[in-house]
């Protein structure tokens, strides 16, 4: 038999039982869709996070202490027209955390202090008021720049420039507002206080080192355009030499690449476990076809009396049900798809425990779950064509 | 050149549990070509045993089996398939249609799992032949129990069969349609050569043939040619 003969034979008995084909195709249908619309929701968590670094300025580097100590001449070192020609450059921060309050309204931030490069370097502008001066740095001035939803946290939509707020107990001026960023690899940067470097350092808490020098906690690094591996090399060299580094660095340079990827991968594992989850109901959608195909076979025993009686060979008959399986699967398949893209597309922006979906579909889940299906079909659909294959024609004649 | 049909000593035990249940006792016979033959005998004779194993759907427990000259009682499944395909056309007492399907598209069948040239064309010829070419696109609960009959006569014919094997062809028909379908038989033996082999219970059906054997408990008890067969009367629209 052609393969166009097979299809034909299949199709038409597929047709004559319309209920039960269409139940069926449903249990392959729902798995196809939960498989696209979890993976495409995966896929769109995976490219929000990659986007929200990208924000940030694709030519960064962040400087790290690794079992060691960084200081604020280490980060002045990085700029040097002579060994660091790659960095453009440095924003220093100093973090403590602690709670930030408004008269009786309190709320846990993230307090850095920084340097006024950082607004450069983190590609941050404010929404309202100033950015941290060179002079408030200078000056250790009690002034605060506070992040988008802290803002909000505090002040409920009003404008808090010019208001004082406390920061672990110390009095402080707002003096700005940044722009919304959203989540980050290091943790949301809206919940952000900022304030002037040595403020940080001298009034909430800074930590020297041994010899007495200011430690920072955190150097970000701007590169020069595209030349961010040249950038990573300089800044490695530079800071061996001045920690007088042999063998192991306790310092460690992260590129924005590097992160994007460390994240891709956690998300892309959450992807792989989302559809592997979805997949269990593509497995049970099989089942269906397996049940459904070994009744398929005992009703039409007879048939399968006659068209051996006529000729067909065990693997003509085995032929004819594993096509109107993998047929069965694959058009489960494809209406699945068809569901997942309309699914996705509904949970596109849909708000869930307060953070906003994001899905994004492609090809490749599309295909992946249209060759899985039809291997489902392919595998469940071998055990009940392998039983009418095995019929012995004169039994299967006088079956009733 | 050799019989169509050349059966010798063949035997037939069926397992029932422990219980060996003899069918065939060592049955001889031999079926020439353009001949029209009729297997008789009470049932329970092992009349529908042999047709089964004539017709390569059954193999035989001991004994010779030539199909055109071909010794067919050790062939594995897939060439009994391929022999039933192209030497065998069968007709049962139930027809065997497949209900979905269209007259044409049911006699398409026999040429799906073969040589599949000009299939359409083929079909319709054989469907012609048996007075049903106006009736090509009737499913088969829309023909009569007679003209299903017919339908499953051109089904068998479509291949240019060795033989022809008919196992109660009239069985479940009124005598009219009985009377329909001999005429076909009897034309389709005299006219275009082709060998019949049936097997009824009924004497006057069996009158219809040029030859009667008769078996009884697996035996062939006799072996006469019919004096003078009886001429079925053809119906309207079937050219006998």
């Amino acid at each position: 038999m052609t393969i166009f003969a097979l299809i034909g034979t299949a199709w038409s008995s597929i047709g004559g039982n319309r209920l039960r084909t269409g139940l069926t195709l449903l249990g392959i249908i729902i798995g196809v869709a939960a498989v696209i619309a979890l993976m495409s929701i995966g896929r769109g968590a995976q490219e929000e996070i990659t986007s929200r670094i990208e924000s940030l300025g694709s030519n960064l580097l962040y400087v790290r202490p690794l079992d060691g100590e960084l200081t604020l001449d280490d980060a002045l070192a990085l700029v040097d027209p002579v060994f660091t020609p790659s960095i453009v450059r440095v924003a220093p921060e100093v973090s403590t955390g602690g709670s930030v309050t408004y008269r009786s309204t309190e709320t846990f931030a993230q307090v850095a202090g920084v340097t006024p490069e950082f607004a450069d370097v983190r590609n941050f502008e404010v929404a309202s008021g100033e950015f941290i001066s060179a002079a408030h740095v200078e000056n250790r001035r009690n002034v605060a720049v506070l992040g988008s939803q802290t803002s909000e946290d505090l002040f409920d939509g009003r404008d808090p420039v010019g208001v004082d707020i406390a920061i672990a107990g110390i009095r402080f001026t707002v003096i700005g507002v940044l722009e919304s960023k959203g989540g980050t690899a290091f943790g949301n940067e809206d919940s952000r206080v900022l304030v002037p470097l040595t403020t940080a350092f001298y009034r909430l808490g800074g930590q020297r080192t041994a010899a007495g020098a200011i430690t920072v906690s955190l150097i970000n690094v701007q590169a020069d355009g595209e030349r961010i591996e040249e950038a990573q090399q300089e800044a490695e060299t530079v800071l061996r030499l001045r920690h007088e580094i042999t063998d192991t660095d306790d310092f460690i340079v992260d590129t924005q690449q590097s992160v994007i990827d460390a994240l891709s991968e956690t998300t892309g594992t959450l992807t792989v476990f989302l559809g592997a989850v979805a997949g269990i109901s593509l497995v049970v959608g099989g089942i269906g076809i397996m049940n459904i195909m070994l009744v398929s076979v005992t009703e039409r025993t007879r048939e399968i009396g006659i068209r051996k009686a006529l000729g067909a060979k065990r693997r003509d008959i085995l032929a004819q049900f594993v096509t109107e399986a993998v047929l069965l699967s694959l058009g489960g398949g494809l209406l699945g798809v068809g569901a997942g893209v309309v699914a996705s597309r509904v949970l596109d922006g849909f708000s869930l425990a307060g953070s906003e979906l994001t899905t994004v579909f492609s090809g490749d889940i599309a295909g992946l779950a249209l060759v899985v299906s039809a291997g489902i079909g392919l595998f469940f659909g071998i055990y009940p064509a392998a039983r009418a294959a095995r019929l012995h024609p004169i039994e299967a004649l006088r079956h009733e | 050149m050799a019989s169509v049909i050349e059966v010798t000593d063949l035997r037939k035990t069926y397992r029932l549990g422990a219980l060996n249940v003899p069918v065939l006792n060592g049955v001889s016979m031999s079926v020439e070509r353009g001949e029209m033959v009729c297997i008789m005998g009470p049932s329970g004779s092992g009349k529908s045993t042999l047709m089964n194993i004539i017709g390569c759907l059954d193999a035989p427990t001991s004994g010779s089996y030539r199909l055109e000259g071909e010794e067919v009682s050790r062939w594995g499944d897939a060439r009994l398939a391929a022999a039933r395909n192209s030497k065998i056309g069968f007709v049962f007492q139930t027809y065997n249609l497949l209900a979905r399907l269209s007259a044409l598209a049911n006699v398409e069948l026999a040429l799906q799992y073969g040589d599949r040239r000009n299939a359409r064309a083929r079909s319709l010829q054989a469907l012609e032949s048996v007075g049903l070419g106006h009736r090509y696109k009737h499913r088969p609960l829309e023909l009569s129990g007679g003209e299903q009959q017919r339908v499953a006569i051109a089904r068998a014919l479509v291949k240019n069969p060795a033989i022809m094997l008919a196992d109660e062809p009239t069985g479940a028909l009124d005598s009219r349609s009985s009377a329909e379908i001999m005429a076909i038989l009897q034309r389709l033996n005299r006219d275009e050569g082709l060998t019949v082999a049936l097997v009824t219970h009924e004497a006057d059906i069996a009158r219809h043939t040029r030859r009667i054997v008769s078996l009884r408990d697996g035996l062939v008890v006799s072996d006469e040619p019919v004096a003078e067969p009886l001429q079925a009367q053809a119906a309207e629209g079937v050219s006998a």
